[in-house]
């Protein structure tokens, strides 16, 4: 049973994901079930799991593909932060898409491929292996793309060529990173960290700089971010996915794993790659902030936002001191629950008001209360007011800067802060203090569309709010610091 | 034993049988014995398995005396998947070459063309003699030639013609090269060649062999014939084309390279060989790019997809010593040869019932046909994810092991190539995936069978099963490999 844990949680979207491409169109009701019953049997078996694990378990699946090509599936501490936050965010952003769509068209497809890209996630969040989390990686590449052209108009089939053409390069270059790495030193595994003696030190910069590149492009770092604004003509629920959970997150994740799994902080280090990744991130944040104030899309500006934000996530891995760590780790769940927020509020706003510019939420306020209030806390959660998640991701990182030995990120951080605040308080300033346009409609009368992101906007104020509480996202990513990582 | 006898003379007495038949009675028996061959193959792929290579000695004499007929794993897998290739193929074709559809003389034709060549693959396959092997391989020529001549246009013509051009020039070479190993040994035998003297005429005799079954394969810059005779010819007919044909005389190379004269391979002659290939690899990428037809992008993607076989010489071959990488690479070589097999025939077969639905296969006529046949678009995508490579398909198997051995061997500018070329592959593939998802179908489909529609997309399901399934196929091609290939990984 123990054995085949990791198998059954892959299962829970991979069995929902191939029965629902069989599935007639008008048939919302089994599909609906099969969608639900596995975000719901996966989330039983992730919180069964968080338990013992934090008792000290851990789960392990090795499927044999061919000699060198070994799938292995395991659960660690900080494969469960990753695998938690896309199986709640999975759940609720399912409700909402069945809200969403209703009954428009080609919904099998639609949710055929959105099990599948669940599936890919949850497969690169249990990967073990350098090879494991290659194979997920790219399916999560074929699975996002169908999503992300799912309208078939002109603009979506661009979007996702545009993904693919940076994607697929990226991909190339981390097979070439892994196979580089792997020839020297035989398979990487997680939990086994491979012995880097064999290679000189310029051909591991070289190796970590591909790496980077590879999952970079996911992580939407500058100058590989292009696709990211790009792939807004995509549904509502596929952005919200793609923003908070899926690929910018796998991207992010898998600087995470690269750096303290594949190479080891002391490595990264001593090799001197980590400071000019952390600038990089740096030069991301900012430039990502700055690229959102001048969106008069919403989201659009919520679509750059996302650049800059994921890169919290990329400088405190970079930055490989403790307590930047648990500052990045956290912000990876943090992102999630208040970009997931914002886009279920930029759809609700879209879906309910026809409202797309920055100029249409005037007032809105008033019509969609609920929605605009979860988008206030999105939004004031970003700019890091205290008490909420921002903050609490920011003071970590501030905090693992100065011990890092880099107190030019706190001025980072305040320039952030202050272009986030720059970009986000004028959408909160119209919802709320100028009056709606004469021809103004609305409202919140789908309350499955609007319940989810009440769910997710409370959760970002619960885990700032309750972030000194051991099962909090923070005491989750301590955790994961001092025990697998820690001096 | 039995099962050996079946898949070579079946396919040669139904060809015959075949002409005999009334035009009602042809297809029922084609397919009638396309299933007990898929059946003898598979047979014959269990006793590999279980009991090592299968041997025939024809008549009971032993070479140097008689001939002799061996399948060892790689022959047994090859075997295995032109079953069923063809299987499919003959399925598909009974929907396609009906003679309303395509005139008598294609309806007819086909068949015996189509097992002809079947018995001429299973016949090289399976043949240890260098004069065997020859009979094989212009029997399948002529065979490809008709094939493509089939339709009787002018331009199906000239592109037959410049084909036979080619493989009447590479029979010629190969032929010469035959006639110079015997004089100087008294053998064609593989085995006994194995184990001769060497004489001064045997690089002369290699290289001229090699030149030859170089043009039949199609490498850069032997290719020129390729895209117009396998996408003029008929689908079902341009699948076996892409998908088999090459294989054959590409096998014999192997079999000289590494089993015949394996001390004759020098280095600059490896590199020589893996060169053209990623050329082929970058050139036949870039020419498929360009193609506004789709099935001229198909064919130009063999051109390349063929390349990737080649870099097996400087990686698995030379004088046997020990090179710890080499498994790897003639593994991967063999797999890259047997999931572009079910790919690029998948892919045919669908170009076919999209030409069959909209009498077009340009691009631009292509828009929108997802929706009306949404099976035939998926097919294609699975295809399409084996040939650019990607996990979990037969093609990313293929690349890794041949990566890994590349950097295993120093050799990295091979892996370069394998990389750049599945992105080239993405490139040229997305063109078609892209305007078949495209909303707004411009032309209305015809109906299509949904067994025919279930063909390609069986073939395509197989060649990414190839990859999840990796370890089976990876342990059959291990029996009876050739020495110089057998050291490590």
């Amino acid at each position: 049973m123990t054995a085949a844990l990791p198998v059954l949680v892959l299962l829970t979207s991979l069995i929902p994901a191939g029965v629902t491409f069989f599935l007639a169109q008008d048939s919302h009701g089994l599909r609906n079930t099969l969608n639900l019953g596995g975000a719901v049997l996966k989330l039983g078996l992730i919180v069964w799991m968080l338990f013992a694990v934090a008792g000290g378990a851990s789960y392990e699946t090795t499927l044999p593909l061919a000699p060198g090509l070994v799938m292995l599936l395991r659960v660690d501490a900080l494969a469960l932060l990753f695998i938690s936050l896309s199986a709640t965010l999975w759940f609720l952003t399912t409700i909402y898409a069945i809200a969403y769509f209703g009954a428009k068209p080609e919904l099998s497809r639609f949710f055929g491929f959105f099990s599948l890209c669940v599936a890919a996630t949850t497969g690169l969040a249990l990967s073990g292996s350098l090879i494991s989390f290659f194979i997920f990686f790219e399916l999560l590449t074929l699975s996002t793309w169908p999503l992300v052209a799912h309208k078939q108009d002109k603009p979506s089939l661009s979007a996702a060529r545009v993904y693919l053409a940076y994607a697929l390069p990226g991909s190339a270059a981390l097979l070439w990173a892994i196979i580089w790495l792997e020839s020297a030193t035989g398979p990487v595994l997680f939990t086994d960290p491979p012995d880097l003696s064999a290679l000189d030190p310029y051909a591991l910069r070289t190796i970590f700089a591909l790496f980077i590149i590879g999952v970079g492009v996911k992580a939407a770092l500058v100058p590989l971010h292009g696709w990211l604004p790009a792939a807004m003509a995509a549904p509502a629920p596929v952005s919200a996915l793609l923003h908070a959970v899926a690929v910018v997150k796998a991207g992010a994740f898998g600087v995470v794993r690269i750096i303290y799994d594949v190479f080891g902080a002391a490595n990264v280090i001593a090799l001197g790659v980590g400071v000019p990744l952390a600038a990089l991130a740096s030069v991301t944040i900012i430039w990502g902030s700055v690229r959102a104030l001048q969106q008069d899309e919403i989201k659009k500006r919520l679509a750059y936002s996302t650049v800059s934000q994921v890169s919290y996530i990329v400088l405190g891995a970079a930055l490989a001191s403790p307590l930047a760590m648990i500052g990045g780790l956290v912000h990876l769940i943090h992102q999630g629950l208040m970009k997931i927020t914002l886009f279920f509020c930029a759809g609700i706003y879209d879906e309910r008001a026809g409202v797309k510019k920055i100029t249409g939420l005037n007032g809105m306020g008033q019509r969609l209360p609920w929605t605009s209030v979860c988008f206030s806390l999105g939004a004031m959660g970003m700019i890091g007011l205290p008490p909420l998640a921002g903050f609490v991701s920011k003071f970590y990182l501030g905090l693992g800067g100065l011990q890092a030995g880099a107190p030019w990120v706190l001025g980072v951080l305040a320039a952030s802060t202050l272009l986030n605040a720059a970009y986000f308080l004028p959408l909160l300033y119209r919802l709320w203090f100028l009056p709606a346009a004469p021809d103004a409609t609305g409202n919140e009368r789908a309350p499955a569309l609007v319940i989810p992101a009440v769910v997710t906007a409370a959760a970002a104020v619960g885990v700032g709010l309750l972030a000194a509480s051991p099962i909090s996202p923070l005491g989750w990513a301590t955790l994961i610091v001092t025990r697998e990582y820690g001096p | 034993m039995s099962a050996l006898v079946i898949v070579l003379t079946l396919p040669l007495m139904t060809a015959l049988t075949v002409l005999l038949l009334p035009a009602r009675a042809r297809v029922p028996v084609v397919l009638a014995s396309s299933a007990l061959i898929v059946l003898a193959a598979g047979a014959l792929v269990l006793a590999v398995w279980h009991g090592g290579p299968v041997t025939l000695a024809v008549g009971g004499w032993a070479p140097p005396l008689g001939i002799a007929l061996r399948a060892d794993g790689l022959a047994a897998a090859l075997i295995m998947m032109s079953a069923l290739v063809m299987g499919a193929v003959a399925l598909a074709a009974q929907f396609e070459l009906t003679p309303d559809r395509v005139g008598v003389r294609m309806g007819f034709g086909f068949w015996p063309l189509m097992l002809l060549l079947w018995g001429a693959l299973n016949a090289v396959y399976l043949s240890r003699d260098l004069f065997n092997l020859y009979v094989g391989i212009e029997l399948l020529s002529l065979a490809a030639v008709a094939l493509v001549a089939l339709s009787g246009s002018a331009q199906a013509l000239a592109a037959a013609l410049r084909y036979m051009i080619f493989a009447l020039a590479g029979s010629l070479l190969y032929l010469a090269g035959v006639v110079l190993a015997y004089g100087a040994h008294g053998t064609l035998d593989i085995g006994l060649l194995a184990v001769r003297v060497p004489a001064h005429t045997d690089a002369l005799a290699l290289a001229l062999m090699t030149a030859g079954l170089l043009a039949k394969t199609a490498l850069f810059p032997f290719h020129v014939w390729l895209p117009p005779a396998h996408a003029g010819a008929p689908a079902p007919a341009s699948a076996l084309l892409s998908a088999l044909v090459p294989k054959a005389s590409f096998l014999i190379l192997i079999r000289l390279w590494f089993e015949a004269m394996p001390d004759l391979a020098s280095g600059a002659a490896l590199l020589v060989l893996a060169a053209l290939g990623a050329i082929a690899v970058i050139w036949g990428g870039v020419l498929a790019l360009v193609q506004k037809r789709l099935k001229l992008i198909i064919a130009y993607s063999t051109v390349a997809q063929l390349g990737y076989l080649f870099f097996i010489f400087p990686l698995a071959g030379g004088d046997g010593s020990a090179q710890p990488w080499a498994a790897g690479a003639w593994t991967g070589a063999m797999f890259q040869a047997l999931s572009h097999g079910l790919a690029k025939a998948a892919m045919f077969l669908t170009a076919g019932i999209y030409i069959a639905a909209i009498g077009s296969d340009r691009l631009g006529d292509l828009r929108g046909l997802a929706r009306s046949l949404p099976m035939t678009g998926f097919a294609f995508a699975l295809a399409a994810i084996t040939l650019m490579g990607l996990p979990p398909s037969g093609g990313f198997t293929a690349k890794y092991l041949l990566m890994t051995s590349a950097f295993a061997a120093g050799q990295w500018p091979w892996a370069l190539v394998l990389a750049g070329g599945g992105v080239l592959a993405a490139a040229y593939l997305y063109r078609p995936i892209a305007a078949l998802f495209a909303q707004g179908a411009r032309t209305p489909a015809r109906p299509i069978p949904r067994v025919w529609q279930a063909v390609p997309l069986v073939l395509a399901a197989l060649s990414i099963l190839l990859g999840l399934l990796s370890a089976i196929p990876f342990d059959l091609l291990q029996i009876g490999r050739p020495a110089p290939a057998q050291e490590g990984l």
